[in-house]
């Protein structure tokens, strides 16, 4: 595990094994998020943003955790550091860029049940990566999110000017293509070896 | 007049009192979580390749379900309002913690092909939906009936999925062959691209049905 090279564990978390569409975490925003481009890239940078943050805080309670010997508490611990992170980031926005704290709205707090980020922690620790090998881990997930968020967008601007029964609008229509983005993306596979 | 009876009688569901038999109802079928609310699709989507796994995620949720909407039922009224969504959360992130070891003592094989998503139950946003829409408003027995309710809802929307899933991917059911050895399985049904399609054809499915349904109605009306 700890041969791996950054640029393999990069490639592997947002391309071969992509957070939303082989590992199925963050289902909630690609579906419920994706209906315009403008705000799809907008969530897709928060969530990169929280990852790296979250990503961090979670390899420092994995080590105060293993020296305390209370592997139980990991669930408990990462959530609640997951949501004091998405508190801080948004506070942090808040402070800086209003602009762009009005850009994102709802979707800051919304991040914090969005299972990519306690995917991602939960992960990095099972795979034992080390602090750099983390960082690059989850800056390589939120940017396979954004991608496949913003690819999803895109297609789905698309869609709204195209023609079809009222039967198969909605998520229906949405899925199927999220299928095939899916078969698409394990093209990918053969990357890395 | 006719237009008067019409919006008086589909109202007692929602109107002050819901009977306790419609609060459990409700779950499995009217505001079915997953193909109704779209909610918690992660799991769905995820854990399906088989029967059992499907089985297990659907009981393990139901648990974290149930007794998440006690607790939070139990303090709603000593809960400040401030802080109520952490801890609504680390209420069930207890009772995942739970329910991880016990499936892990139960059997360690269903443990390790469902993976992270176990602890992935607590960010599922059904829990944490019923939790602040109907736990922390309600009391415990009617919070207890809405839980199982959903919880029944949602196993039964992953079996469905499940079951195709494995049938035609695998060409058994529960581990049990069905169609004989000459069955050439639909690799694409167990890659995570069939959990796309199995769902977006289910929801099609009810979509479907729903339409001819009101269609029905107006021709009757």
């Amino acid at each position: 595990m700890k041969t791996e090279s950054l640029f393999y564990i990069f490639l592997n978390a947002s391309l071969i094994n992509n957070f939303v569409l082989a590992a199925f975490l963050g289902i909630c925003p690609f579906i419920g998020v994706s209906k315009k481009l403008e705000t799809a890239s907008r969530m897709g940078m928060a969530v990169t943003f929280v990852m790296l943050v979250s990503s961090v805080c979670a390899y420092g309670v994995h080590l105060a955790l293993v020296a305390i010997n209370a592997p139980y508490l990991q669930l408990i611990s990462y959530i609640v550091i997951i949501a004091s992170a998405v508190q801080l980031v948004e506070m942090f926005i808040k402070k800086f860029s209003p602009a762009l704290f009005q850009a994102l709205g709802i979707f800051l707090p919304l991040i914090t049940t969005n299972c990519a980020i306690l995917g991602l922690a939960l992960f990095q620790t099972a795979k034992q990566y080390d602090f750099v090998q983390s960082l690059v881990y989850a800056l390589g997930a939120g940017v396979g999110f954004a991608l496949a968020i913003i690819l999803m967008a895109g297609l789905r601007e698309e869609l709204e000017l195209s023609e079809m029964s009222d039967v198969v609008k909605g998520t229906a229509i949405v899925l199927m293509i999220a299928g095939i983005l899916s078969i698409s993306f394990m093209g990918f596979a053969g990357l890395g070896g | 007049m006719t237009t008067q009876e019409e919006t008086a009688t589909p109202l007692p569901p929602r109107s002050e009192p819901p009977s306790d038999m419609d609060t459990f109802i409700k779950g499995l079928w009217r505001d079915n979580p997953v193909f109704v609310q779209v909610l918690g699709m992660c799991p769905v989507l995820a854990v399906t390749n088989t029967v059992i796994n499907s089985v297990v995620m659907g009981l393990a949720t139901t648990f974290v379900l149930l007794m998440s909407s006690i607790f939070v039922s139990l303090f709603r009224k000593v809960i400040p309002k401030q802080v109520r969504i952490a801890s609504f959360i680390l209420i069930i992130a207890t009772f995942v913690t739970m329910a991880d070891y016990v499936i892990q003592a139960v059997s360690l094989e269903v443990h390790q092909s469902l993976g992270a998503f176990i602890s992935l139950i607590v960010v599922n946003c059904l829990i944490l939906g019923r939790a602040e829409a109907f736990s922390s408003k309600n009391t415990v027995g009617k919070s207890m009936l809405d839980a199982v309710g959903m919880g029944v809802g949602f196993t039964f929307s992953l079996l469905c999925l499940g079951v195709v899933r494995e049938v035609l991917g695998n060409g058994t059911f529960a581990g049990i062959s069905v169609f004989g050895p000459s069955f050439e399985p639909w690799v694409v049904m167990i890659l995570p691209g069939g959990a796309f399609f199995v769902l977006g054809a289910w929801l099609l499915l009810f979509n479907w049905m729903r339409e001819r349904k009101k269609q029905q109605e107006e021709v009757f009306a």
